[in-house]
């Protein structure tokens, strides 16, 4: 009896647990709605750049701030990543220097990414002569580069040894068995590592904060601070200014939404090719 | 007769495959994919040598007594790193102790009590969860979650522990929604569904046939968790722990939010702190003259130090849980 009691009791326990987790998750989705959708009515989002307080205006600047950034720290980011992982399961196996790179991969991985952001900051924003978008999509290079690589890693160790042992065989050079052969097998895999990757970097926040910086206007020059959506948020979120907090509330919105879709197109692709 | 054919696939065929002269092609690609792995490596100490190089001006000026030194005075020049390592390790665990039951909880219900259609969609939400940007949880604790501990929680626990030795000073007044445990709050939300997926992969590692034996003999659900899954993935259980400390003891943006900013250690977790990550983020653009920047590269130095042992701690554990 007290058996079936205490385990009536730990089975409620855990069920508890779920619904306090699941809990905070809709109380954020709740609030990211209720407070980010109506902006997109009442404000120009899409169309017009960051405003004064308590003036009208949008996300515009912002939105293509984060876009150029993000693209460009991913341009930087995928053949780094995916090289490093191709060294590691096709040049390099089981060498030293592999697992060297494997350790010091996962090193880069849990360092928090404010500290890319200062070392960025030490790195290229004094020699460059201030705050630039080019820096900011360094330090997003640099948060990116670790999770392509230990996510093309697993892909790639998981493809047969005989597709590429059928190539050699046939006396294709080894860098075109990893071209036409390996890669186009992981093309999926490497795909989610890029989405996921992606996702990650298009919300941090922390890194941006003294590499890109921000700037009130639409700006193309790389060279010079650029706006983008979470400096943007965390500007307007702290701030006292009712127009700049629903600004706020709708780049969140916007930057969950995208982020969500894209980790779960990434799951659909490794669903499917499983 | 028979030559023709064969003279038609032989080398002169133009496949894909077909390659003349010397094969340069595969020392380049070997050699270029290779130079990046270098960098990899080079990187993570350039990294380390220009945050050290940055920081030299405070480390040559204060030296060891930057760690135990409390006072934090842009003003004069003089700089401490003491309550923000306190703030940092104290917000973490206030984090670890509500975000160990939960992921436990639910790692435990995914895994053994729901049926397992429920059970994988609802892992496959924990893991969405994981997703969401830590600036959204930081602003949301911010802007929803401190005002509604302000107006509904604090309060009364005040209230029920004010005269209490130990516990009234530690939920001391004021009731004002920010502070350390608001942040350690967020921290917890935030690493629970890393944690959770960890502890889920820990628990499903156990072999089917341990926890059938076990069922078998009439075991209760509570009784196989307690008696075979916990001693069989306990190292495992640690590092998904640990790992989720590492985690929290490096984010920034959850937490710069919610904590306050205050370079104080207080008895009471209500009061307003400060990590070193959230000082980072808060002071580094308007830090001026050559001591100031240095401090707060001082503080991402000793940050990164306490994240890498951490993480070393909780890979070295994980990596022996593959029974």
């Amino acid at each position: 009896m007290i058996r079936r009691i205490s385990d009536l009791i730990f089975s409620l326990l855990c069920l508890l647990a779920v619904i306090i987790g699941l809990g905070f998750l809709f109380a954020i989705i709740y609030a990211l709605v209720e407070r980010g959708l109506p902006a997109f009515w009442t404000y120009p989002v899409f169309t017009e750049s960051v405003p004064p307080p308590n003036e009208p205006g949008g996300l515009l600047n912002a939105i293509v701030g984060s876009l150029i950034i993000t693209g460009l720290g991913m341009a930087m980011a995928i053949p780094f990543g995916v090289l490093i992982a191709t060294y590691m399961t096709e040049f390099g196996a089981e060498s030293r220097l592999s697992s060297a790179i494997r350790f010091f991969n996962d090193v880069l991985l849990s360092a928090p990414s404010i500290l890319l952001g200062l070392f960025v900051y030490a790195f290229l924003v004094g020699p460059l002569g201030g705050y630039s978008a080019l820096s900011g999509a360094v330090a997003l290079a640099l948060i990116a580069i670790p999770m392509i690589v230990r996510t093309t890693d697993g892909v790639l160790q998981l493809l047969p040894r005989e597709i590429r042992e059928a190539a050699v065989a046939l006396g294709v050079p080894r860098w075109k068995v990893t071209v036409l052969i390996v890669w186009r097998a992981a093309l999926g895999g490497i795909i989610t590592a890029i989405l996921l990757a992606t996702a990650r970097i298009a919300g941090e926040t922390a890194p941006l904060l003294f590499t890109a910086f921000s700037n009130n206007f639409l700006s193309f020059d790389l060279t010079e601070p650029m706006g983008n959506l979470p400096v943007v948020m965390f500007n307007f979120a702290l701030s006292p200014y009712q127009n700049w907090q629903d600004l706020a509330w709708a780049a969140s919105l916007l930057i969950t939404v995208t982020i969500l879709a894209m980790s779960i197109i990434a799951r659909l692709i490794v669903g499917r090719r499983m | 007769m028979t030559d023709a054919p064969i003279e038609e696939i032989g080398p002169s065929h133009k496949t894909a495959f077909n390659h003349k002269g010397p094969r340069l092609g595969d020392p380049i690609f070997a050699g270029i994919s290779r130079i990046f792995g270098l960098a990899l490596i080079g990187m993570l100490f350039a990294i380390l040598v220009v945050l050290v190089h940055a920081a030299w001006p405070s480390i040559e000026q204060f030296g060891f007594a930057f760690i135990p030194s409390t006072t934090w005075n842009p003003v004069t020049n003089e700089f401490g790193a003491w309550p923000a390592i306190v703030g940092t390790l104290v917000s973490s665990c206030v984090a670890m102790l509500f975000a160990i039951p939960i992921s436990f909880g639910i790692a435990v219900f995914i895994t053994e009590i729901a049926p397992p259609s429920i059970g994988s969609a609802l892992g496959r939400l924990i893991e969405l969860m994981a997703g969401i940007p830590s600036i959204i949880f930081g602003m949301w604790g911010l802007l929803v979650f401190a005002p509604f501990l302000a107006r509904h929680v604090q309060p009364p626990i005040i209230e029920a522990f004010a005269g209490v030795p130990l516990l009234g000073t530690i939920f001391g007044p004021p009731p004002i929604g920010i502070g350390v445990f608001t942040a350690g709050i967020i921290l917890a939300i935030m690493t629970i569904p890393l944690i959770t997926a960890v502890m889920r992969d820990v628990i499903l590692s156990v072999p089917t046939v341990m926890r059938e034996a076990a069922y078998g003999i009439g075991c209760t659900r509570f009784e196989v968790v307690r008696l075979v899954l916990v001693p069989a993935g306990r190292i495992g259980l640690v590092g998904a722990v640990i790992l989720g400390l590492g985690r929290a003891l490096g984010e920034t943006m959850a937490v710069t939010f919610v904590i306050g900013n205050a370079h104080n250690i207080s008895a009471s977790l209500f009061m307003p702190g400060t990590t070193i990550s959230a000082t980072i983020a808060n002071e580094f653009t308007e830090a001026t003259g050559t001591l100031y920047p240095a401090a707060l590269m001082e503080l991402g130095i000793i940050l990164f130090v306490i994240t890498i042992i951490v993480l070393a701690l909780s890979r070295l554990m994980l990596r022996a849980t593959t029974l």
